[in-house]
């Protein structure tokens, strides 16, 4: 294994009795890479994140994230990424700032931080009127780009996405897709998983994930070559089809 | 240490800012107390007193006058035998039936010993058991007259025995069931609170999703209990407070022994509650499961606590079954040390059991609480 990479994965295995929902998937993932995560509904792909990011125990295989073993070391893997659920997981009933000291504060960072972190995140993200009020009271498109801000507030090299943009108008997905790329040129490692096809086109390299298996696993272009079509929509529905 | 205080203020934030919930958590309580106290009385009147009379001696007729004197009781009548007396228990005519042995007033004297035989209609357990205490301390104190009398002919100084006493449940000199009873609803209600708060508490952030991104954090399991035990504590202790205040000022129940040492044991306590509740909440995935497994707990904690039935009159595998009931514990040391002034020493076997318990439930739910599945 190259201590170069990020993730690397190597047969990795879930299954929750019979049912297999990850199935020995092997890849790796680059420092400073993007990385789209695809499949459709059902595929496998937050039950492959929640191992990698040490919250489930993988039933066989290994994994290696910023270096440390899943299993072995999952709170040094802790320290070293960033996680956004797919389900909103932010408490509506605290304001954005205390949200963001709650969990600065959990991550032990020093009050000192918190409060600098505090200012620049709101600056960034021009949400001075909105600081002091309710999550809840957010729109989505808003409450998600804060979610992703404080999955960074510790400053951590890789951050895994689970679906950022579900549910979010294309404007807002744009935006999220410009605070993603900034991350990246910081030198960050993004795992990202996405619905959308145009956004697989934004990543460096993209897995397509069909029923716990990874069929495809290269860059968009290098796919749309290999599979004779012009976007990665086609991809996708060509492999998804193949399968049924 | 600090991520522990980061924990704490987020929680209190989160009670203070729940407008439907702090209302419930202070007033719901403070109105069951004000009700429940004046209701759960065990007071009962005009029980309907008969007696069978063997003996016919001055002594026997002091004792059925003592009954007659009682305000508690109206002796209806004095029935020729048994077995009549049976049947008109039987028809419901009469709840308590003394039978004054052939001999009573002779026994006494010559041997120092002699059987009273009650009867109680025990279709109402709970009356009857008030009877039985009624019973008992009239007896009781028709007892000590006689042993006065005796004292005059036979100097022998060791106690005698003369009568036989069924043991005595819920002895209150006088006979003030509020007073009894507040102290113990107190200890409901610090206890359904913290137990229903606590059980739900871990649950519900599993259900909105918050619990899987503290899990990514590199959080420790205790730091994380900790965290979250420590504002149920205050609540719990805040709660007792204003229940004391409401018992003094309201009630007029004495507070005899030390506030210290009644505040120290419910800390330990309320440990051992939370530590339930947590792992309760370790083990369900919504709050409708946690609630109905704590009021599970919480009705037999109750029922079997002594504060409604008494213990000793439990079977004997019932018995044993409240020796892992903590309410059991706070019940009998808030009566204790409130009611009788009872100091640190008096309380030990308590204390210790609760600690004892307190260590297991919070090392079971820190051992429950998985971050990594
Ligand atoms: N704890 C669990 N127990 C049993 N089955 C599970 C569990 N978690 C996930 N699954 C099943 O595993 C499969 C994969 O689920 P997963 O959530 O990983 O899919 P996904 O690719 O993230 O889908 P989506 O795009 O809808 O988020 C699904 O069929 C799901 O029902
Ligand atoms: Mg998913």
């Amino acid at each position: 294994m190259k201590a170069a990479n990020a993730i690397q994965v190597k047969n990795l295995t879930k299954t929750f009795g019979e049912f297999t929902a990850v199935n020995n998937i092997s890849f790796h993932v680059g420092k400073g890479e993007v990385f789209g995560f695809l499949g459709a509904n059902g595929a496998g792909k937050t039950t492959a994140m929640k191992m990698l990011i040490g919250i489930l125990k993988p039933t066989s295989g290994k994994a290696q994230v910023a270096n440390y073993d899943i299993t072995s070391h999952a709170n040094d893997v802790k320290k070293n990424i960033g996680y956004m659920s797919q389900r909103f997981s932010l408490y509506n009933d605290l304001t954005i700032k205390e949200n963001i000291t709650f969990f600065g504060g959990i991550y032990g960072l020093k009050k000192a931080t918190i409060k600098t972190k505090t200012q620049a995140l709101i600056n960034d993200l021009g949400l001075h009127d909105e600081a002091n009020k309710l999550v809840g009271s957010l729109p989505l498109g808003w409450k998600q780009k804060v979610a992703f801000s404080v999955s960074l507030l510790h400053d951590p090299q890789i951050i895994f996405l689970d679906e950022p943009t579900g549910g979010v108008d294309p404007i807002t997905r744009r935006q999220f897709w410009e605070m993603i790329y900034r991350e990246a040129h910081k030198g960050k490692t993004i795992f990202v998983t996405t619905h959308y096809m145009d956004e697989a086109e934004y990543c460096d390299r993209v897995s397509i994930m069909v029923e716990g298996k990874i069929e495809a696993l290269d860059s968009p272009k290098n796919l749309k070559t290999q599979y004779k079509v012009d976007s990665m929509n086609q991809v996708f529905l060509k492999l998804a089809r193949n399968i049924e | 240490m600090n991520i522990i205080r980061y924990i704490i203020q987020k929680e209190f934030r989160q009670i203070f800012r729940n407008k439907a919930m702090l209302p419930i958590i202070f007033m719901m309580p403070l109105i069951q107390l004000i009700i429940l106290s004046n209701a759960a009385t065990f007071e009962i009147k005009n029980i309907k007193f008969g007696y069978i009379d063997n003996d016919k001696t001055p002594y026997s007729r002091e004792l059925v006058e003592k009954f007659n004197a009682s305000t508690y009781f109206n002796v209806l009548s004095d029935y020729p035998s048994a077995k009549m007396a049976k049947s008109a228990m039987l028809n419901g005519d009469v709840d308590v039936i003394l039978e004054i042995p052939q001999y009573f007033d002779r026994n006494l004297v010559r041997e120092k010993k002699t059987d009273l035989s009650v009867t109680i209609n025990a279709i109402d357990g709970a009356a009857a058991g008030v009877e039985n205490v009624y019973v008992t301390q009239i007896i009781q104190q028709f007892n000590k007259n006689v042993q006065v009398d005796l004292m005059l002919y036979d100097t022998v100084n060791d106690r005698p025995q003369t009568i036989e006493t069924i043991p005595l449940f819920w002895y209150n000199e006088t006979l003030n069931y509020k007073t009894f009873m507040v102290p113990g609803i107190l200890v409901l209600l610090v206890t359904m609170i913290t137990l229903f708060l606590s059980g739900m508490n871990v649950v519900r952030e599993k259900e909105i999703g918050t619990l899987e991104q503290i899990n990514v954090t590199p959080i420790k399991k205790f730091q994380f209990i900790i965290g979250k035990l420590f504002p149920f504590l205050v609540l719990g202790l805040v709660l007792l407070t204003v229940g004391l205040i409401i018992a003094k000022l309201l009630f007029n129940v004495p507070i005899i022994g030390s506030i210290f040492l009644m505040y120290g044991y419910t800390v330990v306590y309320i440990l051992v509650i939370l530590g339930i509740g947590l792992f309760i909440s370790n083990y369900t995935d919504t709050q409708q499961q946690a609630m109905f497994i704590a009021w599970f707990f919480m009705v037999i904690f109750i029922l079997m606590s002594g504060l409604f039935t008494p213990i000793e009159s439990m079977p004997q595998w019932a018995q044993l079954l409240t020796e892992f009931n903590p309410i059991k514990y706070f019940v009998q040391v808030m009566r204790m040390v409130m009611l009788k002034g009872a100091g640190f020493t008096d309380i030990l076997p308590q204390l210790a059991k609760t600690l004892l318990y307190a260590v297991a439930m919070n090392g079971l739910a820190v051992m429950s609480y998985k971050k990594f599945t």
